[in-house]
């Protein structure tokens, strides 16, 4: 016996002579609420959840970005064609310096999250700025070392490996760089608008992105300089 | 100031590319002097160019994709003329460089600019109806979509008037593509086309994934969904995996092109066969994320017309995603002849025929659904039955191929032409027909002519068959692809015959664009007032034609798969008695001027016009900027609204008014 009352209503209960005021009841029943049984008037979709979702498959599709150029590294890291290699141009403490603004920021950055979930706005931008700040000393420090190679002779025209070095390391700079640009629109939407849901699901995209290419960077840092160094 | 643009960028002397470029100006300035006559702007902008609405977006896809067919088809016949006439003394109309343009842009325009749009227009017009959701997850990033593919096209259509295009084929092989190879601004014209409409393709990816996973309606488990939605699953999912890969792949080749760089090229360490795995990386996904929605499609049509539900669907489901994955891993069978020895092409000619496994189960499943059906053979059934001959054809030439020591004599032959148009148009452009005219009445609100429909169905697939059969035989009697002149006596006939199969086509085209104008002229009479005029089973007849803007006035609660057969045998009734306000997105400007942007950006980097491309790049961030600050983008239809528009189609119970 089916428990779906239409099919009750409909079949063989109604059929039945005994049971015809519960089917009467049932019709009822049926009458009150037979929107919710085959159709609900609105149906709720957690939109902050949605544009997380749609954020992370975005953010996967930058990983494959990624690692196309990756991919493209490994194969011409060795393609020197006769002029310098990894180890004699990566100056590593420089490059630590580098890797630790990125990590250190990381971690500001995880402190305004954290600002932001305590409902902290003053906090909220004064650690937005601090990751900002260190993005900025990031970026600076890796345009530096890109001025330093081109003067010296190094620059990405010279050999398939320095094309494949200057595309990836890059790459990942212009993410950073749009990065920036999201924070900076970030802390001044926070300063007008405050907390509202709508920044604080765009604060965690945010978050997302910049932990993600932290997680990129550590690849960088990894495959491309401790690699090139060593090899 | 203008960089390397000069006024003997239009090549004014050659009266072939004048003559086309006049007929498109022609065509231009008629339909927006028509635009202008009818006062019509206002609407244009505030109803369909800024429209956020999936329906509307999809019908501008499809309309895109119709016109970049009729462009495409064009080069097609421009080549079968020529290789018809080029044999012997006889040098034909086009000269080589010529030539090369022609196919370039034949495929380039056919894969990205026709089929694609059609895709992705079908899926916006009824992926969000089947699963019982009012929108897609992301309505602008939708909108900017479809504008960033716009921009790609009319950057192709361009390149026609100003400058050239490129010669280097549809995929661009480096070197060739290489700025040693390619000084012009043909092979530029082709990245930037490819690299702005690819990122709108990426972001269509991600639209649609988050819609079907998070957007369904209440009660519709992964299981229960229509095989379109599952097809279109496992395509998404497809493009956002292979689509950066495009991205990377232009973006090397812009490297080299641009900076010197040396990634492809033969000098200083570049690897050009880095470039053939890198954009067949992408490539071979793409054929399936072409075929995979197709293959959605041909699944809703043939239970329709066969009054029965779908034979194996979970069958179905599992060959559908065993395809997806199968297509990351057969890239290799692209060059077999690169050289990458025997055990390399031994395990990709193996993948590669696997593939036949799991679509050889749909096509089982296909006709088992219409073995002891009640068949009928309307116009969208004739496409299916079509395809499902030419494509299992297409099919077996394609394992053909798959063997590697085979695929050695035939590579870069005719034979593949042939393979790959007999399960692309047998596939591809049978299956949008297909749809098209299945979901017609459900998109436009009324159905296309029945009787151009089956007359237009013929000519392609008589047509298809005289074009194409004599393309095997040239590859076999040894003619390449890519030839604008040959001097084998035996190869002439064939190659008349197959000029004569692509003017049956073309009866068949001008046939199709005499059923739109006359199924727009006789649409008073035919109007679908039902709502569901083929007797269909999933959700999207279950409501009004065309689908009102809030597509679901009450959302349906999903208990089976074929939803909507489900509700109809249970009597389920239709009409509603109370109404509640429904949230809409509002239509917003940003997608276009994104578009407008990017256009400008793609245009000015062509040219090295780098002020303009700085400005672009600055128009799109701004932009971007500016919507992040607007709070003002959607609002409430009111309940009585949407009880007047339910009204209209006979769907408020009446004792409730």
């Amino acid at each position: 016996m089916s428990s779906d009352p239409i099919v009750m209503q409909r079949g063989s209960l109604a059929l039945k002579p005994g049971y015809v005021d519960h089917a009467a009841d049932a019709l009822r029943d049926l009458r009150q609420r037979g929107d919710a049984v085959d159709f609900q008037l609105d149906h709720h979709h957690d939109a902050a959840s949605t544009i997380q979702l749609g954020f992370w498959i975005y953010l996967m599709s930058d990983c494959l970005l990624f690692s196309g150029l990756f991919a493209t590294y490994a194969l011409l890291n060795s393609h020197t064609a006769g002029g310098p290699a990894g180890r004699q141009l990566f100056d590593l403490p420089d490059v630590l310096t580098e890797t630790m603004f990125l990590l250190f920021s990381s971690f500001t950055c995880g402190l305004a999250t954290l600002a932001m979930n305590a409902d902290r706005r003053n906090a909220t931008v004064g650690w937005l700025a601090v990751t900002f700040l260190l993005g900025l000393g990031f970026i600076g420090l890796e345009v530096h070392e890109f001025a330093h190679m081109v003067a010296i002779g190094a620059g990405p025209d010279h050999s398939a490996f320095l094309s494949s070095f200057f595309t990836l390391v890059a790459t990942h700079g212009l993410h950073v760089t749009c990065g920036l640009i999201f924070m900076a629109v970030m802390m001044v939407a926070v300063m007008r608008k405050g907390l509202t849901s709508t920044n604080r699901a765009r604060l965690v995209n945010l978050s997302l992105f910049w932990h993600f290419l932290d997680i990129i960077w550590v690849g960088v840092f990894s495959l491309v300089y401790l690699f090139g160094v060593t090899h | 100031m203008f960089g390397k643009l000069t006024l003997s960028a239009i090549p004014y002397t050659n009266p072939i590319i004048m003559g086309a470029v006049a007929f498109m100006a022609i065509c231009v300035v008629a339909i927006l002097g028509a635009i202008t006559y009818l006062g019509k702007w206002k609407y244009l902008w505030t109803e369909w160019l800024t429209s956020v609405d999936h329906k509307k977006i999809g019908i501008m896809y499809l309309i895109l994709a119709v016109i970049m067919l009729l462009r495409g088809f064009a080069d097609a016949i421009m080549m079968r003329t020529q290789q018809a006439l080029a044999y012997g003394s006889n040098m034909g109309y086009l000269p080589p460089e010529h030539f090369d343009q022609v196919f370039s842009a034949h495929g380039t325009i056919m894969i990205f600019f026709m089929a694609m749009p059609f895709i992705i227009g079908l899926m916006n017009c009824i992926l969000p109806l089947q699963i019982g959701a009012r929108d897609v997850a992301f309505p602008l990033m939708n909108n900017l979509s479809f504008w960033l593919t716009a921009a790609g096209a009319v950057l192709v259509n361009i390149s026609l008037a100003v400058g050239n295009f490129s010669r280097a084929g549809w995929l661009g092989f480096a070197p060739l593509s290489e700025l040693h190879y390619s000084p012009g601004v043909g092979v530029d014209y082709w990245i930037w086309a490819l690299q702005i409409s690819g990122i709108g393709t990426t972001l269509t990816g991600v639209n649609f994934i988050a819609t079907i996973l998070k957007m369904r309606a209440p009660g519709m488990t992964l299981m229960r969904m229509p095989v379109f939605v599952w097809a279109s699953l496992c395509t998404n999912i497809l493009i956002v995996a292979a689509f950066p890969l495009l991205t990377v792949t232009l973006g090397l080749l812009t490297m080299d092109r641009y900076l010197g760089m040396h990634f492809f090229s033969n000098s200083l360490g570049g690897d050009p066969m880095m470039y053939i795995n890198l954009i067949w990386i992408w490539g071979h996904p793409e054929v399936y994320i072409l075929i995979l929605p197709l293959f959605g499609v041909y699944s809703e049509i043939v239970p329709t017309f066969s009054g029965k539900r779908l034979f194996g669907y979970t069958s179905m489901v599992y060959a559908t995603m065993a395809i997806a994955l199968l297509s990351l891993i057969v890239w290799l069978h692209h060059f077999f002849t690169m050289g990458n020895g025997a055990d390399v092409n031994t395990f990709f000619g193996i993948t590669t025929m696997i593939i036949a496994v799991p679509t050889g189960v749909k096509i089982f499943n296909w006709l088992l659904t219409m073995y002891r059906g009640r068949v009928r053979l309307d116009t969208p059934m004739l496409w299916t039955i079509g395809f499902l001959i030419t494509f299992t054809l297409g099919g077996m030439s394609g394992v053909l191929l798959a063997e590697p020591p085979a695929d050695f004599v035939l590579h870069n032959s005719l034979f593949l032409v042939a393979h790959f148009h007999n399960v692309i148009i047998g596939g591809v452009v049978f299956g949008v027909f297909a749809g098209l005219s299945y979901w017609a009445p459900k998109i436009f609100g009324f159905p296309l002519n029945e009787r151009l429909g089956r007359w237009a169905f013929w000519c392609w697939f008589v047509g298809f068959y005289v074009a194409f059969m004599p393309l095997y035989a040239l590859g076999l009697m040894g003619a390449t692809r890519r030839m604008d002149h040959y001097n084998v006596a035996e190869w002439h006939p064939l190659f008349i015959v197959a000029a004569v199969g692509a003017a049956i086509i073309f009866v068949g085209i001008s046939l199709q664009v005499a059923q739109v104008i006359v199924s727009i002229a006789q649409r008073e009479r035919t109007r679908d007032l039902t709502g569901d005029p083929w007797n269909g089973r999933t959700l999207e007849w279950s409501i009004p034609s065309p689908a009102p803007a809030y597509n679901f006035a009450r959302i349906p609660v999903v208990r089976e798969r074929d939803a909507f057969w489900d509700m109809k045998q249970r009597g389920v009734d239709l009409k509603s008695s109370t109404f509640v306000p429904i949230h809409m997105p509002r239509n917003k400007a940003a997608g276009f001027i994104i578009g407008g942007c990017a256009f400008v950006l793609a245009f000015a980097m062509v040219w090295h016009i780098w002020w303009l491309a700085i400005a672009g790049l600055a128009g799109v961030i701004v932009t971007l900027i500016r919507h992040a600050f607007d709070d003002d983008r959607d609002y409430h239809l009111g309940a009585d609204e949407v009880r007047r528009v339910e009204g209209l189609h006979g769907r408020v119970e009446a004792r409730s008014m």
